[in-house]
């Protein structure tokens, strides 16, 4: 196991050096096929501890960060939080990266009583909340992201949908809500087509949802043959809208898309388009902030992913800096909490643990390349 | 609704065309290690990865003209094979197939490796070849990328014959691969032929991943997924028989293309492999093999 216990010590901190330090242990995916999550928020969350560090650390205490790679893989990930909470003590855990290794983890945190604050997005990570006590996550719902979808489309007319998502665990998810949600907004699904992460060709499932008479196509994949869609649906000339997932956020896959993707509306967090996010919006500052931090520092640019660690980072330190490194005074501080974060506005409670609605998500189209905001 | 079918049938035989080309072409890569050595080379798919990742940064990184970033390219991925050979299946003394076939799979994994460190773990675009729009036939549309795939295609069959046939060199491969005890009886260095059919398989490898990376994007890991499709293709064809992968390849695409239109994306693939798994029970030779030669074979 490639594990790395990475500690972040300070030579500015001759003073906080005294004192015994904070351990946090941090459960990402840095390696294996999940390592576009885990990659930037293992940067993030390293370069978070070290800003805080150099400001003195939290009540004089230096930040410690134990961090493990899980590859994405449940027994791993198990592994790797046990190691957390027994052999390094630490008071809270950042992570794991996917929705799979988080609900693997659960039953070890929610036993050893620490909290963690998952990176993933499932929405049954946080629930029932009767049996999530000890777990908060970062994510977004993907049911506010089809949610969001599906009013826009009530507001410009379209009601009957194609929908074409990818076969892997997050488009199986989102194909799942769409299906649930439909009724909810008058939306009638009236070609359902998949396809598999290595396919090279969706012009056949595009040709079933031409000829269903679909006003709009939904395309919800996370993997880049989602950027093959928007080329296929060009190339066969369907002037229809296409609406994509918020795992079509990665300006990569807009570039591969090439003039195809430009036009195409999709949920996001606001991170990916912090340029055109008003001034006076509430995220605004934290936006611009980390967005500048990160690209200068790692020549990279910002995900997602990444503001999923700054987030449960500053979260954590806030709890820290009110009521120190007990884990369960720790997992009380986060549940009352109100945070602004990257994400959104957090608002955790005893029943929502993810705190998050769908006003986490800001509509989005490529222009000339580049996510904007849709107004 | 009567050209509307025909329209939608054309659309699926034109996609089916362009996966299959692909398929064919990396069957084709395999058939020709499998007649010099007898064994199944696993790294097929990781030169067809190779020549597409190479091609993406001779073209978008460092501006080449797309010819000459082709033939480099080209160069590049048949030194790999050569390399290959030449370091890991010649030194072995006691060439058991097995062993081989193991070999070929640990270098199917650095390769996978070295492109991941090299090129990283994103997936990389590039241009279409011609930047033009795509081509309305009867009212389907085909890509001019698509063309360039089946032209390229036909220039690979033709250059294959052409090699086989008429040259000496040709003749001699195809001389070990009947009978390698009596070609080296005849003269024939059976060596030299092994390192040449690495290096030919490589330099296929390379243009089907070059042609098809402006259509499907590269990255690191594809090669499994390429090299189990082709491999399809070429046991279907009838292992060692380049013209039946071709057609079995081809054959390939198009089931798949036309069970994803007409039947269900979902089980596109899983209907492609049992219509494969049904003619290898009619036909285990294949479409084009004999069933007494399978049998004479030792893999």
């Amino acid at each position: 196991m490639i594990a790395t216990a990475l500690m972040i010590s300070c030579a500015g901190l001759v003073h906080a050096g005294q004192k015994e330090p904070y351990h946090i242990g941090c459960a990402f995916a840095i390696t294996g096929g999940a390592s576009w999550l885990g990659e930037p928020e293992r940067n993030t969350a390293e370069m978070v501890a070290e800003q805080i560090n150099e400001a003195g650390g939290i009540n004089g205490r230096e930040l410690v960060l134990h961090i493990e790679d899980t590859q994405g893989s449940n027994t791993r990930a198990v592994n790797a939080i046990k190691k957390l909470i027994k052999k390094e003590n630490v008071c809270a855990i950042i992570g794991p990266s996917r929705s799979g290794t988080s609900l693997a983890a659960i039953p070890v945190v929610q036993q050893a009583e620490v909290p963690m604050l998952s990176c993933a997005a499932a929405a049954s990570i946080t629930n029932p909340p009767e049996q999530r006590k000890w777990i908060f996550k970062m994510g977004q719902n993907d049911s506010d992201a089809a949610r969001r979808i599906y009013e826009h489309m009530n507001q410009n007319g379209i009601e009957k949908v194609g929908i074409l998502t990818g076969t892997t665990g997050f488009g199986d998810a989102g194909r799942t809500q769409l299906e649930t949600l439909k009724d909810e907004y008058g939306i009638e699904i009236v070609a359902d087509e998949t396809y598999a992460p290595g396919d090279t060709d969706m012009t056949a499932q595009l040709i079933r949802i031409r000829n269903s008479g679909a006003q709009a196509v939904i395309n919800w994949s996370i993997v880049p043959a989602q950027s093959i869609v928007p080329k296929n649906m060009d190339q066969l000339r369907m002037d229809i809208p296409l609406y994509q997932s918020h795992g079509f956020a990665n300006i990569k896959y807009a570039e591969a898309a090439g003039k195809a993707a430009e036009g195409s509306i999709f949920p996001a967090g606001r991170i990916m388009a912090a340029k055109t996010v008003p001034a006076d919006h509430p995220q605004k500052e934290i936006l611009m902030s980390y967005k500048e931090a990160y690209e200068s520092r790692f020549d990279d640019q910002v995900t997602t992913f990444g503001g999923h660690a700054y987030d449960a980072m500053h979260i954590i330190a806030r709890a820290l800096e009110k009521v120190g490194d007990n884990p369960e005074k720790i997992r009380d501080a986060i549940e009352g909490m109100e945070f602004v974060g990257i994400g959104g506005v957090f608002k955790f409670t005893e029943n929502d643990h993810c705190g998050l609605d769908k006003t986490a998500f800001e509509m989005m189209t490529v222009k000339d390349g580049k996510f904007v905001v849709l107004d | 609704m009567e050209a509307g079918l025909t329209t939608d049938m054309l659309q699926f035989l034109f996609m089916g065309i362009q996966r299959g080309a692909i398929y064919a072409m990396v069957a084709m890569g395999f058939n020709m290690i499998y007649n010099a050595t007898g064994i199944i080379n696993f790294a097929q798919g990781e030169f067809v990865v190779l020549g597409g990742l190479m091609m993406v940064s001779m073209t978008m990184a460092l501006n080449l003209s797309l010819v000459f970033a082709f033939l480099l390219s080209v160069v590049f991925v048949t030194v790999v094979g050569i390399l290959m050979e030449r370091l890991t299946i010649n030194p072995v003394r006691r060439p058991t197939v097995l062993r081989l076939i193991i070999i070929t799979i640990a270098v199917s994994i650095l390769l996978k490796g070295a492109a991941m460190c090299f090129w990283g773990k994103g997936s990389h675009y590039m241009r279409h070849f011609t930047d033009a729009p795509p081509l309305e036939i009867m009212g389907a549309y085909i890509l001019p990328q698509t063309l360039w795939i089946i032209g390229m295609l036909a220039l690979v069959v033709i250059g294959y014959v052409a090699f086989f046939n008429y040259t000496m060199t040709g003749k001699c491969m195809r001389a070990c691969a009947i009978n390698r005890d009596a070609a080296r009886l005849a003269g024939i260095n059976d060596r030299r032929m092994v390192m040449l059919s690495f290096a030919l398989s490589a330099a296929i490898g390379a243009i089907a991943g070059i042609i098809i990376t402006p259509i499907i994007q590269m990255d690191y890991a594809r090669g499994a997924l390429l090299g189990l499709k082709g491999f399809g293709a070429a046991v279907m064809g009838g292992l060692g028989n380049s013209m039946g992968a071709v057609v079995a390849g081809l054959l390939l695409g198009i089931i798949e293309a036309g069970s994803g239109g007409y039947i269900s994306s979902h089980y596109m693939d899983a209907i492609a492999l049992v219509i494969m798994l049904g003619v290898l029970f009619v036909r285990p030779g294949g479409l084009f093999g004999s069933s007494e030669m399978v049998r004479l074979k030792e893999f």
